[in-house]
Formats: C-alpha cells, structure tokens, sequence
C-alpha cells in the first residue's frame, strides 16, 4: 500500500471534483471556537451512540434496537461503496457479490471447520479482496457505464453460481448452528445489545478508512482518476493500480459486514446476500446521501433504512399489499438528487448551515 | 443431441433474438444521440406490458391492437422523461446522469410493486395462440408473430433514420452535435424525438412480449440487461448492431439454455464480459 502522508492543515479540504465548490464552508477562517463547538457536536454524538441502545435495551425496545443495527451496517456498506464510487468514481452495481463472500466465507469455515466467525471475518475480507481484484483488474478497462454494466453481470454469475452450488447449500443456502452465547461464537441470544456495538464498530472501522482515505495521498489521487482518468495517467498515476486499492478496500469493508450479517440473521442464501437488489440498495445509501463525502452514507443510511423499516412493519400491520414504497421514495428522491443537487443530502445540509 | 432439438432451439433463438433487438435498439438509439444509458429502458418494457394487460383485462383489447397504443404512450412517455428530466442534466457528470435515470427505473419499478403487486400476471384470452408447425419444428405462434412485428418495426425504423429528412437530422446529430446545429437542426428537438421513438420501440416490445409471457413489475429488468449487452456488443449507436447483437444474444441464450439450462444467462453475461474488454468498440461501433 502506498504512503499515508498527512497533509500540513489537517483542517483544509480540497474540492472534489463534481462537487459544488461553494458548498464547502471556509473552514480555516472558523477558528477555534469551531472546533470547539464541532468537538462538542462530536462528543454528544458518541454518547447517544453509546447510551440510546441501552435506554431501548431497558425499555425492552427491540424493534428500534434492529433498526439502529440496521443503519449501521447499511452505513457500513454505504461507506465501503463511497471509497470506490464515491471517491474513485467506479460505480459498481455488484458489491453484493463482496456482502456475499465475506457472509459464506465465515459461514463455511465456522460449520465445516468450527473456526470463530472473528478470524472467519478476516478469512473473509481477504477472499473478498482477492475475488474485487480478479473482477477489478479486467473491469477497470472499461469506462463509465460500460463499469456499471459489467459489475451487474459479474454480480449475476455469481449469484448464478452459487444457487447451483449445492456444497454450499444452494439456492436453500446455509442455516447457522446455533452456538453457545459467547463472543468467540459471535452469537448472542438474550439480547441484540452486542450486535449492536459490533455494528456500530464495524461502521467507525468504515468511517475511519474513508476518513484516512480522504486526507491521504491515495484520496488525491482516487479523485484525481475520477475527474478526469487520462490528465490524471498524463500526471504519473498508476490508474488501474489505485482502482484496485479502492475496489479492495471497498470488497474488504464489505466482507467484514457480510459476517456481521450472517451471525445477526443466522440464515444465509444466495437471494438474501448476493442479490443485485443489495448492490442497488447499497448504491442507493451512498447516493442518497452524498457521494464522495465522508458523512454521506451515514446521512444516507439514517434516512432510508428507518423509512425502508418503517414502512415494512406499518404494511405488515396494515394488511400488506404493494410493498416497495421505500424504494419508491428512494428512487423519487435519487432522481431528485441528481437533478437538482449531485451533492447528495450532504450538500443540502450543508447549505443550509451556510445560510444559517 | 438429436438435430431437431438444436434446430427447435435456434429457432427459438432467433425469434426472441429479433425482439431483443427492438429493445437494443431504442437504447442504442439514445445513446448514439447524447451518450446517455437509460437505465429504466426496462421498466418503460414493464410499463407497455402492464398496458397491454390492462387493455386486455378492463376493455377486451387483444395485445396485437394494443401494440400502437403501446407505442403512442410509450413515445409521450420517452419524451416527458426528456423534457421533465434528462434535460436537465445534460452537461451535469456522468455519475448524474446514471443516476437520474437509475433512480427513474427504482420508481417506476416499485411503483408497479405497490400499485399492482409482485404477482405474476398472463393476458386472458388472446387471439394469437398456439403452435406453427414447420416439418417437425415446433414454433409458438405469439413468438412468430412477435419476432415478424419486431422485425418490421426494426426494418420501417432504419427506413426513418436512413431515408427520411427527419432520420437525417437525427444522425447529423448524433454525429455532431455542434455542427446539426450550426445546419439548423435543433438539438433539443432531436434528443427529444430520439427518447420518443427509442422508448415507442419498447412499447412495441413489451406490447409483443405480453402476447407470451407473465408479466411482473420486476420483467423489465433481464430484457434491459440483455438490451445494454446487445448495445454493448452491437456497438453503442449502431442500429444495424443492435440487429445482428440481438439475434447473436437469442441464440447464446437458447442453446446455452439446452446445454446447461440453469446456466444460460451466465452465458450471456460472459460473452458481454468478453465482448467489451477484447473489442469494447462493439461488433459495428464507431466509439
């Protein structure tokens, strides 16, 4: 991996490229009450990250809890989409395919060979980044749309693959014994509380590379291949060399999730982890809520997974019917977004704090 | 494998082949005017067969007389996408523009599923039914007649691109946009007509398509993916392309579909995989 060099005002960011210039604030001339103030925003933010699942843990509110483990596993996802789609701009509609073998790998290496699903993970991550880099390094010739199309199709194999792949169960898929609760088993039955703070882990570990990503060399050059692929090959950029960094990274991230998924549910087949309609949600998050920008997934992931939630348990109480109307606000509002603000919801909220 | 078997197959090969290439080229149409991928061109084939079905079920209209309809509101609809959205993003990135039209496909798609519901749905009573029987070969009539309408639009669209002053203009632009304009030939009017007619193409597919398969909100999506493979193999903007990419997809996918019938689309999907990286031009691409 190349050299993660700081750059001197760790508190100046450049505009990337398709982004709106004005929408970033002239954080330099802020000063120190803004930091101040930010590190106050960032300290109540822990707390109620760390606090409110216990209140709903008291509460015996667990249908809440699932849905805070929800977003921060969609968040994680989002954010392992965003360092490649976002920051490198390969739009990839196949990172199921990554959710897919870190869920299987773990599953597998724990039912055949009793390994803990905690080493399964890195067993995991690291067939993901091998399977990123077998589909990355022939991909990557192709530009734009031609990317996109070629990643549903690789998606397709997959999942084609695996429902015939009766050694991993099929199209039936795999049901994980039921363990003794213990962290080793990574399975926890009393209470989803740990769950939870393992999400919430997973997602910091997400939002910690987009943020090392962000401010290291490998984030110049990542938007740089974005802007504009051939001035940045003019500049010396090995081009296909960083998009295998963010499509490894970006499969290694979402690997890890995909264990998380498979001990959370305890039932994995091919249509639950290795969909196209995953690689769309996914895509979906990051979008919704910014590409290219740190915080987008998270905002992303707080809007749509409660409405997506939420309008489940309110149709399944009121009789059914149509479902699908998260996706269809989603697909509402993605056109939206990329009519009026490419930014995402992260560059509204941004506005609107300049005005304010 | 006994020869009737693999000649039934390439029959049935080609006659979807031809209506694959109807979809194909609407896309390819579109894209060789302003390089911009519609990524709902399969709910817009959802769409024309939900008409079709709805015609069929509420009004006793057989899919065959609702081809026209399908292809007088599936061209309205091509061009108040244009005008309502794809205007609007022309200069904006590419990321943008994917997505406009990626979001476009979610709403619609999902809009199906809550209005109509995920059922599987099949047109009552059509007037076109049952088997050709050519020497031994068996052919379904809805496939025969799709495949002939599919290719008689196929044909009286080359017609229109190539002979007419209208089909002229369309091509002037999509060669250059700059120069058309400077001849008088308005842009605008051009993107506009060129997502009427590539989404009156669907409308004709789809009002075909109903004649023979269920249809379900989530139909569109396999056509759409093959269409963008046979766009991608015809080469982007080729008409003749998409013609000869979607007859080659029929057959891949039909005698695929005898040799490892669960495998067949991986086929497809394979040959796309090695069609773009070994000539990613297309078979007749000018890119």
């Amino acid at each position: 991996m190349t050299t993660v060099d700081q750059p001197s005002d760790s508190t100046s960011m450049p505009a990337g490229p398709g982004l709106d210039p004005t929408a970033l604030p002239p954080e330099r001339s802020r000063g120190r009450a803004a930091s101040a103030s930010r590190l106050a925003v960032g300290a109540i933010a822990a707390l109620v990250l760390l606090g409110l699942p216990l209140v709903l843990e008291a509460q015996r509110l667990v249908h809440p809890l699932h849905i805070l483990i929800m977003i921060c596993l969609y968040a994680t996802l989002a954010q392992a989409w965003n360092i490649l789609g976002g920051y490198a701009g390969q739009i990839s509609l196949g990172n199921a395919v990554f959710f897919g073998v870190g869920a299987y790998t773990s599953t597998l290496l724990m039912t055949r060979i009793g390994l803990s699903p905690w080493l399964g993970i890195l067993v995991g991550m690291f067939v993901a980044v091998l399977v990123s880099l077998a589909i990355g390094y022939p991909c990557f010739r192709l530009g734009g749309h031609y990317f996109a199309i070629a990643t549903i199709a690789v998606g397709e194999i997959v999942q084609t693959l695996f429902i015939n792949w009766r050694e991993v169960g099929g199209a039936s898929g795999i049901h994980l014994p039921l363990l003794p609760e213990a962290f080793v088993n990574f399975q926890f039955h009393s209470s989803k509380l740990p769950y939870y703070y393992i999400a919430l882990a997973m997602a910091a570990i997400a939002f910690g590379c987009a943020f090392l990503v962000e401010r290291s060399r490998l984030g110049y050059y990542f938007r740089a291949i974005k802007g504009d692929p051939l001035a940045a090959r003019s500049l010396g950029v090995k081009i296909t060399r960083y998009k295998l960094y963010a499509i490894a990274i970006s499969a290694a991230l979402t690997a890890m999730a995909g264990t998380l998924y498979a001990q959370y549910i305890l039932v994995i087949d091919p249509e639950s982890v290795l969909p196209l309609s995953l690689s769309v949600l996914i895509c979906l998050v990051a979008v919704l809520g910014g590409i290219g920008s740190i915080w987008g997934p998270l905002l992303g992931a707080l809007v749509l997974i409660p409405l997506s939630e939420g309008t489940r348990v309110y149709l399944a109480q009121s009789g059914g019917g149509g479902r699908a109307i998260d996706l269809m606000v989603y697909g509402a509002l993605i056109v939206l977004v990329a009519v009026f603000q490419p930014g995402g919801l992260v560059a509204i909220s941004r506005r609107f704090r300049g005005r304010g | 494998m006994p020869t009737e078997v693999l000649l039934q197959a390439v029959a049935s090969g080609l006659l979807m082949g031809c209506v694959y290439a109807l979809i194909a080229v609407g896309l390819s149409l579109i894209f060789g005017l302003m390089e911009i991928v519609n990524f709902a061109h399969g709910e817009f084939l959802m769409l024309a067969m939900f008409t079709t079905f709805w015609l069929a079920l509420l009004f006793g209209i057989d899919p065959l007389l609702s081809v026209p309809i399908c292809a007088a509101l599936l061209f309205v609809l091509g061009v108040l996408v244009y005008k309502g959205i794809i205007s609007r993003i022309l200069s904006a990135p590419m990321l943008a523009q994917i997505f406009a039209t990626f979001g476009l496909g979610v709403f619609l798609r999902s809009a199906a599923q809550f209005f109509w519901s995920a059922d599987y749905r099949v047109v009552p009573n059509h007037v076109v039914e049952g088997r050709l029987n050519l020497g031994g070969l068996f052919l379904g009539w809805p496939q025969v007649v799709a495949s002939i309408a599919a290719l008689l639009a196929f044909g009286t669209l080359y017609l229109f691109v190539t002979r007419t002053e209208v089909g002229l203009a369309i091509q002037a632009t999509s060669e250059d946009r700059e120069a058309a304009a400077l001849m008088g030939i308005s842009s605008d009017r051009m993107f506009m007509l060129g997502w009427g007619i590539g989404s009156l193409c669907v409308g004709i597919a789809g009002a075909l398509l109903a004649n023979f398969l269920p249809i379900f909100p989530d139909v569109g999506f396999l056509f759409a993916l093959l269409a963008y493979i046979a766009v991608a193999l015809g080469g982007f903007g080729s008409i003749v392309g998409a013609l000869v990419a979607g007859v080659i997809i029929g057959l891949v996918e039909a005698i695929g579909g005898l040799f490892w019938p669960s495998f067949k689309y991986v086929a497809v999907f394979v040959l796309y995989l090695m069609v773009v990286l070994v000539r990613p031009q297309g078979l007749f691409g000018r890119y």
